[in-house]
């Protein structure tokens, strides 16, 4: 008999239980459909262990990476810390160090910590205001030592949140910072493999990490990286990211302009179109998308009928909330 | 011989084998992708495992019951036979992509025939 611990409380699990089954019968709330393995609702993280393989069958690659599994395959060998989804977050104060714009919209916010914060480039926080007003934010950096960690903030029209970074927050002041989320990162396997980044306006924030991650892990395939927008004024880091082609060779950059004018070395259309253009087949590519929602799926599917295999395509849809 | 036709046609690796090869060709068949649009592709994709698990006479515990609960809600959509019959092309073509021998063909095909009424709701 193993003993699960999930928030400070701890539950037996009887043998031949598997872990969904003791928090049903302890009525912990988790949503949870199929009881098969087909459905992934029922996805809880482990703390501490590795959890037993038959319970990470047909996960991600970041989702294992990170200790994920399914409560109804998960059939504990030894004592357990799990993690529920709806679990409270754990937020840290960080302070603000740079907030300065990179183009007409779009500002650079820097917040630092005192200690180190653990993340995989790619992943993406949420940001908290003090009256509880809470956002999703990509992570733009790479972990390092100085304890910092960039984003790229796009103004959204009346939007609360952003208006809010962009207008009122100052050099100095805090912020609460939760724990890194998601699994759109970069990990560093099949070192061979052709990586294809696409992403809309501030989409490029987690894919310059992503970028700066596989380069300093010394990715040999080819690294594309196609980055859209409606106009010139709304792209940015042009000038870096040419910089960076020219500096490895197997890095291609390609800024791309649905609007008009299109000035010499932009490619005209919308980035997923341009991207797709590119390539007659994406087989055995490991492919990254991140922004606007709509460009997303799109091209998940797109990339998926060009032949990538759904396991090595990741994606983060800025998904803009109504509330 | 003992084996079941899961094990002879290659259990789980068959399985993810068969099932991207699949789902493209689904997706691109006008005649029935409308009935698989609307869900995440990544969930889609492994509730499309458990179809070949089930397929190849693998180890699932899906009822007829279960069946027709998991499609009424396209039969509400006008699933009917001949996008049955769709599957069952892409099922066969799928297989013969993986040089699957004839005769286990033959087998697999037999096992998703089964399910017919209960998918349909009839
Ligand atoms: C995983 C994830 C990662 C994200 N990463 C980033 C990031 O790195 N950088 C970033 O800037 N944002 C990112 N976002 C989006 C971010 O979380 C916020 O949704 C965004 O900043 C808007 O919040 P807000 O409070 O300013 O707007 P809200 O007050 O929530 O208002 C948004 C309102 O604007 C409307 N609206 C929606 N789209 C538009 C549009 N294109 N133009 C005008 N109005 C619109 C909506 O209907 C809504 O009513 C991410 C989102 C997710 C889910
Ligand atoms: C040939 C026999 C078939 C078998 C054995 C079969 C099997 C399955 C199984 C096992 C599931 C997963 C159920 C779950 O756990 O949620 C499923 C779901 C699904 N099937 Fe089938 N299926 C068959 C035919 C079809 C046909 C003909 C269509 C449409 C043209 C179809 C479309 C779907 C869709 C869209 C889902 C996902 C439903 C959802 O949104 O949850 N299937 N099927």
């Amino acid at each position: 008999m193993y003993t699960l611990t999930v928030d400070q409380k701890r539950y037996s699990c009887l043998e031949n239980e598997s872990v969904l089954d003791v928090l049903v019968r302890e009525n912990v709330n988790l949503s949870y459909a199929c009881k098969k393995g087909t459905c992934h609702s029922c996805l809880v993280r482990s703390i501490d262990i590795k959890p037993p393989k038959p319970a990470q069958a047909g996960l991600k690659n970041t989702l294992i990476n990170q200790n994920y599994f399914l409560a109804c395959q998960c059939y504990p060998l030894q004592d357990m810390h799990i993690k529920l989804p709806n679990q409270s977050e754990f937020y840290r104060m960080g302070t603000v160090t740079v907030n300065t714009l990179l183009n007409r919209n779009t500002m650079l916010l820097v917040i630092a910590f005192e200690d180190a914060f653990e993340f995989n480039a790619g992943q993406f926080v949420n940001l908290q205001r003090s009256d509880g007003l809470t956002r999703s934010y990509s992570i733009a950096n790479v972990p390092q030592e100085s304890n910092q960690l960039e984003f790229h903030i796009r103004r959204l029209p009346g939007g609360k949140f952003s208006s809010w970074l962009h207008d009122e927050i100052r050099i100095g002041d805090s912020i609460a910072v939760s724990e890194p989320r998601g699994h759109c990162f970069y990990l560093p396997e099949r070192r061979e493999q052709g990586l294809l980044l696409v992403g809309t306006g501030t989409g490029l924030a987690p894919l310059a990490g992503i970028l700066t991650d596989a380069l300093r892990h010394g990715h040999a395939g080819p690294i594309h990286l196609f980055h859209g927008s409606r106009h010139f004024e709304d792209l940015y880091r042009i000038d870096e990211m040419q910089q960076l082609a020219a500096q490895h060779a197997n890095f291609h950059y390609m800024p791309c302009l649905s609007g008009n004018p299109v000035p010499d070395g932009f490619s005209a259309g919308r980035v997923n179109d341009v991207a797709l253009s590119h390539f007659s087949d994406l087989k055995d590519w490991r492919i990254f998308l991140c922004g606007h929602p709509e460009m997303v799926n799109q091209m998940k599917k797109m990339t998926f009928l060009k032949g990538a295999s759904m396991a090595d395509i990741y994606t983060d849809a800025f998904i803009v909330s109504s509330t | 011989m003992s084996a079941t036709l899961y094990e002879r046609i290659g259990g789980e690796a068959a399985v993810n084998a068969a099932v991207e090869l699949f789902y493209r060709k689904v997706l691109n068949d006008y005649r029935i992708n409308r009935f698989f649009n609307n869900t995440d592709m990544d969930t889609q994709l492994a509730k499309q495992k458990a179809f070949f698990t089930m397929a190849f006479g693998g180890p699932n515990n899906y009822t007829g019951q279960d069946m027709r609960n998991a499609h009424a809600r396209l039969v509400k959509m006008g699933l009917a036979e001949e996008h049955f019959n769709a599957v069952m092309e892409h099922l066969g073509a799928t297989m013969v992509e993986l040089n699957v021998p004839a005769d286990l063909i033959a087998e697999a095909a037999a096992i998703a025939e089964s399910t017919r009424k209960d998918v349909l709701g009839k």
